[in-house]
């Protein structure tokens, strides 16, 4: 089993910890002149998105976690699984609701998302960072109101409800952050 | 910032020659190095005239064994501002060399020093701070409501538990010092030096390294560190001049450093023949100038204050 010791700790790491792949977010070096050195860090829990603090030992082992991240195309959903799929070695992996947790509102089919995988199963999906999306529902709002001030509510296809400004109107697709779920611009069709 | 460093290392120098100090210079290379468990030292290695065979050389963490030797030779009052070199420590607060001003003073003892290191500080901050002086144990009956010098490493590690220190239930320390030290980094220095100098003293005997052990209940090592903004900045002792201490502690400390499976270090016997040939009494401080250098610009980390940080040298 691979594992790092305290002094190589750094962000971005991936360690086990009570049985679920961390994340390090920070790492500090903690030390008297002369004593006992520490490294306190910083670690998400990969799986709840918990952020925890942790202190070790200078010297200290963990477990090495085995979780890489990789651009996967989204191809359907069955009800219960959401499968995505490699697109060079169109290898498909299927992920549960838990793992595509909040994604789902922002994903539509051939998407690019990036998957976490942890032993080759996938624990956290993340959507693009922009996607467009078509807007299935939203009040007319008021003609010639172009300030977008104020702004309203609209449903997504996917599913999403992003504040929009007034003149966005139904059938057209816009750009939305995903990270913030804010509205960036309409989109023209392509 | 270069030139923030510049006007620092000119002031302390200003500071000394007022005060009578003489500035010296001892060598960074030695055959012997600090036998310290929980300090590393680099080594390299020499070949040439005198070692054939080369030997190798332990690049000093501190200048503190040869300025002694100065001390008990009759140097009177000594300063120097040098590169250390420390392995294994890399943070926002520590970089592997760094500069440390380390001085003596035959006479003082630790109290009559730390007073010397507030004047000194004083001098250079931007703005004169109000001086603050707790005892350890004080420190940790203020902040924690435990006795430091009596507790156990089981009721101490109940209280880092207690104190909301995570891990502690499942962290395993070699003994209470360790203890203290997760408790004093991370419950009482963040509370030490705000605008203000603070100077801890009186340590647990366990934590004498190379201070007096002063007798009594509980005996306390004549140790004393000082911190600006939660930060180690300095770190002194009413000196050990008894050479036979000193071995006995060189000896327990290399005991230590097998029982880990630490290298032993060969110990400083040109150190211990100048300490028995008569070393007077005398109060010394190591103090980081880098770390200063930090507060006089306030800037968060080390590196901020350095031309060139490990990662770039």
């Amino acid at each position: 089993m691979a594992s790092y010791s305290t002094s190589e700790f750094k962000g971005g790491l991936k360690i086990m910890m009570d049985g679920d792949p961390c994340s390090i977010i920070e790492n500090e070096f903690v030390k008297p002149g002369k004593g006992q050195a520490f490294s306190r860090v910083k670690i998400r829990n990969l799986k709840t998105g918990r952020v925890l603090e942790k202190t070790f030992k200078s010297g200290e082992s963990v477990e090495a976690a085995d979780v890489m991240e990789v651009d996967l195309q989204y191809l359907y959903a069955d009800g219960e699984f959401w499968h995505f799929m490699d697109p060079e070695s169109f290898e498909q992996v299927s992920a549960d609701e838990k793992a595509v947790g909040d994604a789902i509102k922002w994903m539509k089919e051939q998407d690019l998302c990036t998957i976490t995988l942890w032993n080759g199963s996938p624990i956290i999906v993340a959507p693009p960072n922009f996607v467009v999306l078509t807007v299935t529902d939203t009040d007319p709002g008021l003609k010639g109101d172009t300030s977008g001030s104020g702004g309203k509510p609209a449903t997504l296809e996917s599913g999403a409800v992003v504040r929009v400004p007034l003149f966005v109107q139904i059938g057209e697709m816009i750009k939305v952050d995903t990270r913030t779920g804010e509205y960036v611009s309409r989109v023209k069709e392509g | 910032m270069l030139r923030a460093r510049a006007g620092l290392l000119a002031d302390i120098r200003t500071f000394f020659r007022q005060a009578g100090v003489l500035e010296i210079e001892t060598p960074v290379c030695s055959r012997f190095g600090v036998t310290d468990p929980s300090i590393e030292s680099f080594t390299t290695r020499y070949t040439g005239p005198a070692a054939a065979h080369g030997e190798t050389l332990y690049l000093h963490t501190s200048p503190e064994f040869p300025m002694k030797r100065l001390l008990a030779a009759g140097s009177g009052p000594i300063y120097q501002i040098c590169k250390v070199f420390r392995g294994g420590e890399l943070g926002t607060r520590h970089n592997p060399e760094f500069t440390l001003l380390e001085w003596y003073r035959p006479g003082f003892d630790h109290f009559g020093l730390m007073d010397e290191v507030a004047s000194l500080v004083n001098d250079v901050l931007p703005s004169s701070l109000p001086v603050e002086h707790v005892s350890y144990g004080e420190a940790f009956q203020r902040y924690l409501g435990i006795d430091p010098h009596a507790a156990s490493a089981e009721s101490l590690r109940q209280c880092a538990i207690d104190a909301g220190i995570s891990d502690a239930e499942t962290l395993s320390l070699d003994n209470a010092d360790a203890w203290l030290d997760l408790l004093l980094t991370q419950r009482i220095e963040p509370h030490l030096g705000r605008e203000r100098l603070s100077f801890l003293f009186d340590y647990p005997a366990s934590q004498a390294a190379l201070a007096k052990v002063r007798p009594g209940t509980p005996a306390v090592a004549e140790r004393f560190e000082f911190y600006l903004e939660g930060i180690e900045i300095a770190n002194g002792f009413h000196e050990l001049t008894d050479a036979q201490e000193q071995q006995r502690r060189f000896e327990q400390e290399n005991a230590i450093r097998e029982e880990r499976g630490l290298p032993t270090v060969p110990m400083d016997r040109n150190l211990l023949s100048g300490l028995a040939s008569g070393m007077p009494d005398c109060a010394g401080v190591a103090l980081g100038i880098d770390r200063l250098l930090m507060r006089v610009t306030d800037v968060a980390s080390i590196e901020e204050v350095l031309a060139f940080p490990y990662l770039r040298a």
